[in-house]
């Protein structure tokens, strides 16, 4: 008897332990993600801003000393020919990269093992008053007539407010992360135009009016929806949605930004409408009664008691759908196009913030600058579901005191 | 002047009112007693039709409300229910500011401007006994209220219309005894201009309350006289045993 009970006590004692421990060891997972985002990210801001293990060389004689990866970009992309445009001589510009030298010495001339190739290249450089070398650093040039140029590091304004985003280019690559910012917002926000009043409708009719048959076939075909994987709905996006809008709108492409949005919707549907659709007919059968018995009508207790009550759900819903939106890698990633530019309507390509990741983590080399600014995209959208949780939370908070 | 013939009602299978007929005097008190499941709410909600909302529900006899009859075709319903309010067992104020709480039957009714709602919900709270604990939080959300005062306030929000009965469904049965008497003396009160019944489980409460009492077991009405008389010499064994505690 007693010792019945010493191991009831001990059961009860590791029981208590394990649903603590399970607890924590998911508020540390959580913490951890979120720090492992930031310092894997936080980096490119001390990295240099042009590739990795190179550096740019210009003749000494030019007064340039140093350019941004815009600027950089523009010369190599031969859209600005002359240094005027930097504030220089007006001396054309002549880009100069490594295998150029063959161009003015043979192999035989380089040495064995390229040993005399930094000499070399030094002595082109001497030579050419406009030229920019982009080299890498194990054969920099020597010579009294070359200047490197200084490189500055990936800078907070670049990153965030750049317009460009070209991860890949060389010699700067450029990280501007408005486009993807703002192609997500623009996806999403099209998202919760569509979704929120077609799922508030559906859950409306769910709970209030949609009689015992017509729910029960609803709901489940409803939480069906929820279930289909998203590359699914992305197949489903780019063979039927994609030719339509196209078709509709007279587009040269159908993967727009639009798309992505119909395709949103519909994945956020379910989440909306099954959290919508419980926290309306959670409202107490006596607020409804209350409401009918002063003689308000069935419409009008629905908008003026049953909405005003399931409030707290009803934002619940949208917070998880515009979640859902925001985060949403696989079918948008199909569907949108996945041009990396400013967007400027729903009729365009655009690329989301998830979708960037998914496609180019894979081939940014791990601690790269790409790299790094991948993970700050991850972080970027990280706040961005933070700051729609809290404001949530706030705003039902509010509400209900 | 309430008139109901003959009254049928079933919840599915099961008859829950049988053959009911009874008149109820304007400007009078009502109560009806009987022990839990004997039909007493199921009869009071005949009176506004509140037993619509329930599905698979059957009725059959009249309901006359000033030589009408409610259950006609022709009858608004939502008119019906302005005409004949409602008080409910559990307070149920909306999740709304107190003084929308008392205005919300005057807002879907389209019942007046701002001037005129704001006249109305001071006099319902005056009316209601609510009105000098409230009127400096009209704002406030109607939870901060207690218990009793919520009641008082859902007592208000249904006189804010101006119905001429007002049915009440066991209305004190979840407050402490002080909010009790509280709202047995509004019944007192209001009695002078509305026509009132009450269903209560409290024998005691509908002795005080009431002019005229209808004893209901299992569908049926058993006795339904003045309430003096209907306490001090019932005529049948059944009022008797149940009056004096013998079950019940």
């Amino acid at each position: 008897m007693h010792k019945q009970k010493i191991h009831r006590r001990i059961l009860d004692k590791i029981t208590e332990k394990l649903l603590t421990l399970s607890g924590a060891l998911t508020s540390i997972i959580i913490v951890f993600i979120s720090v492992f985002l930031f310092t894997e990210g936080i980096g490119l801001f001390n990295t240099p801003d042009i590739e990795e293990g190179y550096a740019l060389y210009v003749n000494s004689e030019n007064r340039i000393d140093n350019l941004s990866p815009e600027e950089t970009k523009q010369i190599f992309d031969a859209e600005v020919t002359s240094w005027k445009a930097f504030g220089g001589e007006d001396v054309a510009i002549n880009v100069f990269r490594l295998d150029a030298i063959f161009n003015f010495y043979s192999e035989n001339e380089l040495g064995e093992n390229y040993e005399l190739l930094p000499e070399k290249l030094g002595e082109v450089i001497s030579r050419e008053k406009g030229i920019i070398a982009f080299l890498p650093n194990e054969y920099a040039p020597q010579g009294l007539q070359v200047r490197k140029l200084e490189t500055a590091t990936v800078t907070l304004e670049d990153y965030f407010l750049g317009t460009d985003w070209i991860p890949t280019a060389t010699p700067a690559p450029l990280f501007g992360v408005l486009p993807l910012v703002l192609g997500t917002l623009l996806v999403s926000f099209g998202a919760m135009i569509i979704a929120l009043p077609l799922g508030l409708g559906v859950a409306i009719y769910l709970s209030e009016l949609a009689g015992n048959r017509e729910r029960k076939l609803m709901k489940p075909l409803v939480e069906l929806l929820a279930g289909i994987p998203s590359v699914v709905y992305g197949f489903f996006g780019l063979v039927i949605v994609a030719p339509l809008v196209q078709k509709a709108f007279n587009l040269p492409v159908g993967e727009t930004a639009l798309t992505g949005s119909i395709i949103l919707a519909i994945m956020a549907l379910p989440t909306i409408i099954s959290v919508a659709e419980d926290a309306m007919r959670n409202t107490p059968l006596g607020m409804r009664e209350a409401s009918l018995a002063l003689g308000a009508t069935k419409w009008q207790t629905i908008y003026k008691v049953v909405i005003p009550y399931a409030k707290s759900g009803i934002s619940a819903a949208i917070v998880l759908g515009i979640g859902r939106a925001i985060g949403e890698t696989m079918a948008v990633l199909m569907v949108t196009g996945n041009a990396a530019v400013m967007p400027t309507s729903f009729f365009e390509s655009v690329r989301t913030i998830p979708a960037t990741i998914a496609a180019e983590l894979g081939e940014a080399p791990a601690g790269g600058a790409h790299y790094q600014a991948l993970f700050l995209l991850g972080a970027i959208l990280f706040v961005f579901t933070l700051i729609i949780s809290v404001s949530a939370e706030l705003i039902s908070k509010k509400r209900h005191s | 002047m309430i008139e109901a013939k003959n009254i049928d009602f079933y919840y599915g299978n099961f008859q829950a009112l049988k053959n009911i007929s009874m008149k109820i005097e304007p400007k009078t008190v009502t109560a009806f007693i009987g022990p839990s499941g004997c039909g007493k709410s199921t009869f009071l909600r005949i009176f506004n039709r509140m037993n619509d909302l329930i599905k698979d529900t059957q009725m059959e006899g009249e309901c006359l409300i000033n030589g009408q009859n409610i259950y006609d075709k022709s009858i608004n319903i939502d008119n019906l229910r302005k005409d004949v309010g409602m008080v409910f067992q559990k307070p149920n104020p909306f999740p709304k500011s107190i003084f929308e709480n008392v205005a919300y039957g005057l807002r879907v009714n389209n019942m007046g401007d701002k001037s005129f709602i704001g006249q109305r919900v001071e006099e319902s709270l005056k009316d209601a006994a609510l009105w000098d604990e409230v009127k400096d939080k009209l704002n406030k959300s109607a939870y901060e209220l207690s218990g009793g005062q919520q009641q008082r306030l859902c007592i208000a929000r249904a006189l804010a219309v101006k119905p001429s009965i007002i049915l009440m469904d066991e209305p004190a049965s979840a407050l402490d005894p002080i909010s009790t008497s509280k709202i047995e003396e509004l019944i007192h009160n209001l009695k002078n201009q509305y026509t009132i019944v009450i269903v209560t489980h409290n024998m005691q409460q509908a002795a005080r309350v009431s002019d005229n009492t209808g004893f209901f077991m299992l569908g049926e009405l058993i006795e339904y006289s003045n309430t003096k008389k209907m306490f001090l010499n019932p005529e049948k064994e059944t009022t008797q045993n149940y009056i004096t505690g013998r079950f019940g």
